[in-house]
Formats: structure tokens, C-alpha cells, sequence
């Protein structure tokens, strides 16, 4: 009953605010945020029964949906470990985030529109976590799309954010084609939509490698779409044309790590498909390098970390392809916190200074204490420096890869936690230290920002504890339950802690050495790996120029001529015509003589009076 | 003692000529006065039904509609002295504003 309770109550607020309080601001806005901390509430009552349990069975609770021969598909919810940490991480996360955005959205015209697409968000997300059928997640998913379109678009009238909103929303339907084949693969193979049930089957055996393949290939389509994987990876950096609290909530801490749920849930059918699985591997992998690289050369703020976000979720794929599914949840988890405060604290900076470019702040320290400091340790975290959280979830991917021998994404993980800091540093220092090049006059924001930013910090900084690998229970003893495939547990790795910790002091080192001085642009502009970086390796242009040119403009042509001529020319002008023609035709009967009426009038009534007189 | 029958072709002798002269006359004013004539033309046949039925309904339904006939002629006159002084005429081809 509480699973229910929890996912409908942020629906409940969504069609409230829209329908019923969309005038008064502040209730529609104390609606939301009074439904997801309710949801937060209610949810803590499973994660007590998780810690208490940590091998709890699944709890599921679901009424039959379409229920035809041949076909079963329920509506249902799955408690887990898995889903009960994403529930945490989504009402937790969610609910800083909707506090936040009071203050940040304050005075905006669409205040109420905001808050109303916040909880229909929430709702969706909601629908993954709980799902325990693919079609059900199927649905989610592409209502979380929904709602990521709404979002990106909130400024609609600005036509860079209505482009990025259908980017966002086209590029995911590529990959969700995919996904939905992948499903129905499944679906054919098992003959069922059940989470539970088909890791049963697929338990059992009997199907055929190739099929398993096929089907983990395409479900990872839909990972790539919404976790935004290279090659479909150029959605997110656009999406931050939202207003920032979306990109914390959805663009970073929840909706695109629904793509690395969706894998650590369908871990068993990649375990069963190794090859599969070192697909996965290399496109997270390649992803979290390719963004690093592209984040150093970023101007702004939301952008660099937005690039940050894209090269964090190729780590998570990268450690689910690895068979690392804990390393990944865990830095899931971590990430999440330390990324939504990165976001967050970016907000509140661009909501003092009114840009967005770095190279226009500078020093900004002094005048944004609280919000500077949490932005530091928030990078703290992501570059993964000892003790923080980033430094335990990142070093359990780095002990995945290695002790699971795959070498050369080894060397990979290590190169991009050397990027990271590196571009960390140089985003730290560039907008909060070195020389004032900003104008106007900034303040710090209202605690109604601040408080949640010094929340999320506590949590960056202190979450990595959670995973602590020589205590037990830990992270993983809850996680790993005896349900899932992958590895398990990795224990700690000298060699590679220390390694890690060498390559992210010698990235923040660089970065010193390079940003910590009087700059009014950056150093490293003319170099040609900065130029191609800068320009995001030209993949916008590229499909611009390929995909887009020939075969969207193709299909497009052939769109543009039907409606023309059969909707336009037969339909809609087809009946113009006919209504004016008929007309012509019958106004020669209005003469305007009264005599004539009265004439057609008495023939009207002898007519009559002579067909009821023959009856 | 009459028989209804001639109170009835009476009545629709009349009803005939007013039907002919709100058709083919030219002038409003006849026009209106045939109308009359239709009407009293009806009313003749209903007092006659109520004589031959001996029915008191139709007497007074007959009082009723002379009364309102009344009335509709002083509105439909008004009407027509006001459209003569917009328009100087009364004939009514010449009043076929409402055309197309």
C-alpha cells in the first residue's frame, strides 16, 4: 500500500497544480514540495526494514493489467534493495532539489508550470524505481522523457531551449526503439514481463546464447539513450538550457542514472552474455574519456559540468560492463549527491553573477562564501580525493576493472580521473579564485538555496563511508543481495588506491599550476586538441551535417509533400471548396421577394397537406 | 337551417382570396388586409364547428385569436408606416433587401 501511496502522490500534486492552484504560486509550489517530502517519509520506513534485513526477500505487489491469451502484462511494484536505494536516492535528492528551486525560480512567470512538471518528473521516476514488468518501465521511461522535454523547454520561448528540448526528446526515442525491441526479444524468449520471473527462466537456461546477446544489446540501447552514452551522448550537454534545479535533479542525480538502474536490474541477462557485457564496457568506458576530455575545454559553468555528468555515467556503464553492478549503484549513489550540489552550487553562482561564462566571474569566493565552499567540496568529491565519497565509489570501479582484468579500461579509468581533476581544478579556480572580471555587484542567495546546498555537501563528503570496504555490513552486503548476478564484492586494492590518489593529486597539481594565476582567458586556447575539444569533437556537426541532412531532411520531404497535397490541397482546401460551391448554388433560392417565400411556404403546406391526406 | 358545408366553402372561398392576394398584389397594404382575410376565414370555420359541435372551446379560442390578430395588425401597420418613410414605397418587389 505504501509503495502505491508513494508513487501516486506526486501525480496527485502534478494534476493539482495544473488544474487547481496554478494561480497562487507559493501553494502550488508548497504542494510539490510538501508531496515528494511526504514521499521521502514514507519511504524511510522501507530503508529501516532494508538495513534491519539486509538479504530481504522482494516484496511485490502487483493486479493484472491486459490479461489476453498469450499476452500478460501487469501493473505492479518490486521492493528490493536496489529499487529502496533508488527511492532514497530519488526522495532525498528530489526533495533538497524542489526546496531549492523555490528560492532559485522566485518571481518567474511559470513558477507554478515549474513545480507542476517537478512532480509529474517525481511520479515517473518513481514508475522505474518501483516497476516490476518491462512494460511498466517502458511506460516510465518514456514518461520520464516526457517530462525531461517539458523541463529542458521550460523557456520556451528562447529557441535554443525549445531545440535542446526536442534534441533531448528525439535522440532518447532512438535509443528507447531500441529498448522496446529488446523487450519484446525478452518477452519472446521467456514469455514473460517479470523482472523476478525472467531471472527465474534465465536462471534455468536453455535459451540460446544469441538471443541473449541480441536482447542484452538492445535493452542496452535504451541504457544508452537515457544515460546519454556515446553515440547518443549529445543530448544532455544541451539539456542543461533547462533551468538549473532540473539539470541537478534530472540531468544529473536521477533520470539519467535510470539507465544504469535499468542494467544493474537486468544484470543476470548480461552476466549470461559476456559479450554483451564487454560492449557495455567499452561504450562507458569511451564515454567517460571522450566527455573528460571535452569538459577541460568548456567555458560554462553548467556546461563543464554537465560534461562531468556525462563522463560519471561512462564510469557507472563501464563498472556494470566490468561486472562491477555494486561499484556502479554505489557510485551511483555518490554521484548523485556530490553532482546534484555541483549543479546546485552552479546555480546559486550564475543566480549571483547573471552568467553563465567562467571567464566572466572569477574571485567569486569573497563574494559567495557559503555556495563557494560547498562547490569546493563538491569537486573534492568528484575528482575523488581522499576521504571523500567520490574517492570510494571510484576506487570500487577502478578495483572492478582491474581485478576483473580488464587492463586497458583500467589505464582508461585512471586517465579520467586525472581529467577530472584536472577540470575540476581549472573550474574551481577559474570561477572562484584568481582575478576579479566580473561587474555588477553579487550576493550570496537566500538560505532557502543555501540549506540544501549545505545538506547535499554533508552527504558528498560523507557518503563514501557507506561503502567502507573493510566493514561489514556495508554498501554492497545490501545491494549485492543473493538475487543478482556480477562480482559482488572487490575488497580493497592497495595498488590501485594508491595509484588513483597519485594520478587525481597530479591532475589537481596541473590545474594549479596552470588556472591559479591572473587569467582573463584560457592558457590553453590555440592548442589544437583544445580547439577540437572546445567543439565537442565536432559530433553535433557531424550529425547535423550527415544525419540530420540526408536522412531527416529526406523523410522530412516526403512529410512536407504529403501534407501539402493530400491533407492541405484534398482535405482541407477539397472542403473549402465544396461548402462555397454548394452555397453558390443553393443562395439563388433566396430572392429576397416576399412573395416568393410566402409561395415556396404555401406549396410547403399543400404538399404536406396532400402527403398526410393520402396516408 | 344552413348546413356546415356552406359555412365551409365560405370559409375557404375567403381563405382562397387572401392566399391570392398576399401572392399577386404589389402593395403591402393589401397584402396585410388579405392576411386578414385568411385569418378571419379560419375563425369563420371554427365558430361554425363549435355551433355544429356545440362546443364552447371553439367560441372562445375564436375570441382569443381576434384579440391577437388585433394586436398583430396595430405592430404590422407600425411596421409598415415606418417603412414608408424610410423607403417611400409600399410595394413590396422593391423591399427585397434580404437578396443573397
Amino acid at each position: 500500500m505504501t509503495t502505491w501511496l508513494i508513487l501516486f502522490i506526486p501525480l496527485i500534486s502534478a494534476v493539482l497544480i495544473t488544474f487547481v492552484t496554478r494561480r497562487q504560486k507559493d501553494l502550488s509550489s508548497y504542494i510539490s514540495i510538501g508531496a515528494v517530502v511526504f514521499c521521502f517519509i514514507l519511504s524511510i520506513d522501507p530503508i529501516l526494514n532494508l538495513l534491519k534485513h539486509p538479504h530481504m526477500e522482494p516484496i511485490q505487489q502487483s493486479f493484472s493489467w491486459i490479461n489476453i491469451p498469450g499476452l500478460h502484462v501487469e501493473m505492479g511494484t518490486l521492493l528490493d534493495p536496489l529499487s529502496i536505494l533508488m527511492l532514497f536516492v530519488v526522495t532525498f535528492v528530489g526533495s533538497l532539489i524542489h526546496i531549492y528551486s523555490r528560492g532559485y525560480m522566485h518571481g518567474d512567470p511559470g513558477f507554478s508550470r515549474f513545480f507542476a512538471c517537478l512532480s509529474l518528473f517525481i511520479f515517473s521516476m518513481f514508475g522505474i524505481v518501483l516497476s516490476n514488468n518491462f512494460i511498466q518501465i517502458f511506460i516510465f521511461w518514456e514518461l520520464v522523457g516526457l517530462s525531461s522535454y517539458l523541463l529542458i523547454g521550460y523557456y520556451f520561448e528562447k529557441p535554443s531551449a525549445s531545440d535542446a528540448s526536442k534534441k533531448a526528446f528525439l535522440v532518447n526515442r532512438i535509443g528507447d526503439f531500441g529498448f522496446i525491441l529488446g523487450i519484446f526479444v525478452l518477452f519472446q524468449a521467456t514469455g514473460t514481463f517479470n523482472f523476478i520471473e525472467i531471472n527465474h527462466i534465465l536462471e534455468k537456461g536453455g535459451i540460446p546464447d544469441s538471443t541473449l546477446y541480441l536482447a542484452a544489446l538492445l535493452i542496452f540501447c535504451g541504457a544508452v539513450g537515457k544515460s546519454a552514452q556515446f553515440p547518443l551522448h549529445v543530448w544532455l550537454p544541451d539539456a542543461m538550457e533547462g533551468p538549473t534545479p532540473v539539470s541537478a535533479l534530472i540531468h544529473a542525480a536521477t533520470m539519467v542514472a535510470a539507465g544504469v538502474y535499468l542494467l544493474a536490474r537486468t544484470a543476470l541477462l548480461y552476466h549470461l552474455s559476456p559479450d554483451a557485457m564487454e560492449v557495455v564496457a567499452y561504450i562507458g568506458g569511451f564515454t567517460a574519456l571522450l566527455a573528460a576530455v571535452i569538459a577541460v575545454a568548456q567555458n560554462d559553468i553548467k556546461r563543464v559540468v554537465a560534461y562531468s555528468t556525462l563522463s560519471s555515467l561512462g564510469y557507472m556503464v563501464m563498472a556494470m560492463g566490468v561486472g562491477g553492478m555494486t561499484a556502479g549503484m554505489f557510485y551511483l549513489t555518490t554521484h548523485a549527491f556530490f553532482k546534484a550540489l555541483l549543479f546546485l552550487a552552479a546555480g546559486s553562482v550564475i543566480h549571483a553573477f547573471h552568467t553563465q561564462n567562467i571567464w566572466e566571474m572569477g574571485s567569486a569566493f569573497k563574494k559567495v562564501k557559503t555556495t563557494g565552499a560547498t562547490f569546493i567540496l563538491g569537486s573534492l568529491a568528484m575528482a575523488g580525493v581522499f576521504p571523500f565519497s567520490g574517492f570510494w565509489s571510484k576506487d570500487e570501479i577502478l578495483t572492478a576493472t582491474f581485478t576483473s582484468h580488464h587492463y586497458f579500461l583500467f589505464a582508461i579509468g585512471i586517465l579520467v580521473a586525472f581529467i577530472s581533476a584536472f577540470f575540476m581544478t581549472r573550474l574551481v579556480f577559474v570561477t572562484f579564485f584568481g582575478n576579479e572580471r566580473y561587474h555588477g555587484h553579487p550576493h550570496e542567495s537566500p538560505p532557502v538555496m543555501t540549506v540544501p546546498l549545505i545538506i547535499l555537501a554533508v552527504f558528498a563528503v560523507l557518503s563514501g563511508f557507506a561503502g567502507l570496504p573493510w566493514f561489514e555490513p556495508n554498501f554492497g552486503t545490501y545491494i549485492a543481495g543473493p538475487s543478482h548476478g556480477g562480482h559482488g564484492e572487490h575488497g580493497f586494492n592497495f595498488f590501485v588506491a594508491g595509484l588513483s590518489t597519485v594520478v587525481v593529486l597530479a591532475g589537481i597539481a596541473l590545474g594549479y599550476i596552470i588556472y591559479c594565476r591572473e587569467l582573463t582567458k584560457d592558457p590553453l586556447e590555440g592548442n589544437v586538441l583544445y580547439k577540437l575539444a572546445h567543439n565537442k569533437f565536432y559530433f553535433d556537426e557531424f550529425y547535423d551535417n550527415f544525419i540530420v541532412a540526408k536522412i531527416y531532411n529526406g523523410i522530412a520531404t516526403i512529410c512536407n509533400f504529403a501534407e501539402v497535397n493530400i491533407i492541405i490541397h484534398l482535405f482541407v482546401n477539397g472542403f473549402a471548396y465544396l461548402t462555397r460551391e454548394s452555397g453558390k448554388i443553393l443562395r439563388l433560392t433566396t430572392t429576397g421577394k416576399l412573395q416568393h417565400y410566402t409561395l415556396i411556404m404555401v406549396a410547403g403546406v399543400v404538399a404536406l397537406f396532400l402527403l398526410f391526406g393520402a396516408l | 337551417m344552413i348546413p356546415l358545408s356552406h359555412y365551409l366553402l365560405l370559409s375557404l372561398a375567403l381563405f382562397s382570396i387572401g392566399v391570392a392576394g398576399v401572392l399577386l398584389r404589389r402593395s403591402i397594404i393589401i397584402v396585410l388586409m388579405s392576411l386578414e382575410l385568411i385569418f378571419n376565414s379560419i375563425n369563420l370555420s371554427l365558430v361554425a364547428f363549435a355551433h355544429f359541435l356545440q362546443s364552447m372551446t371553439g367560441r372562445v379560442f375564436v375570441v382569443f385569436t381576434i384579440t391577437v390578430a388585433a394586436a398583430e395588425v396595430a405592430v404590422g401597420l407600425a411596421i409598415l408606416v415606418a417603412v414608408y418613410r424610410r423607403r417611400k414605397t409600399v410595394y413590396v418587389e422593391e423591399l427585397n433587401e434580404m437578396k443573397h
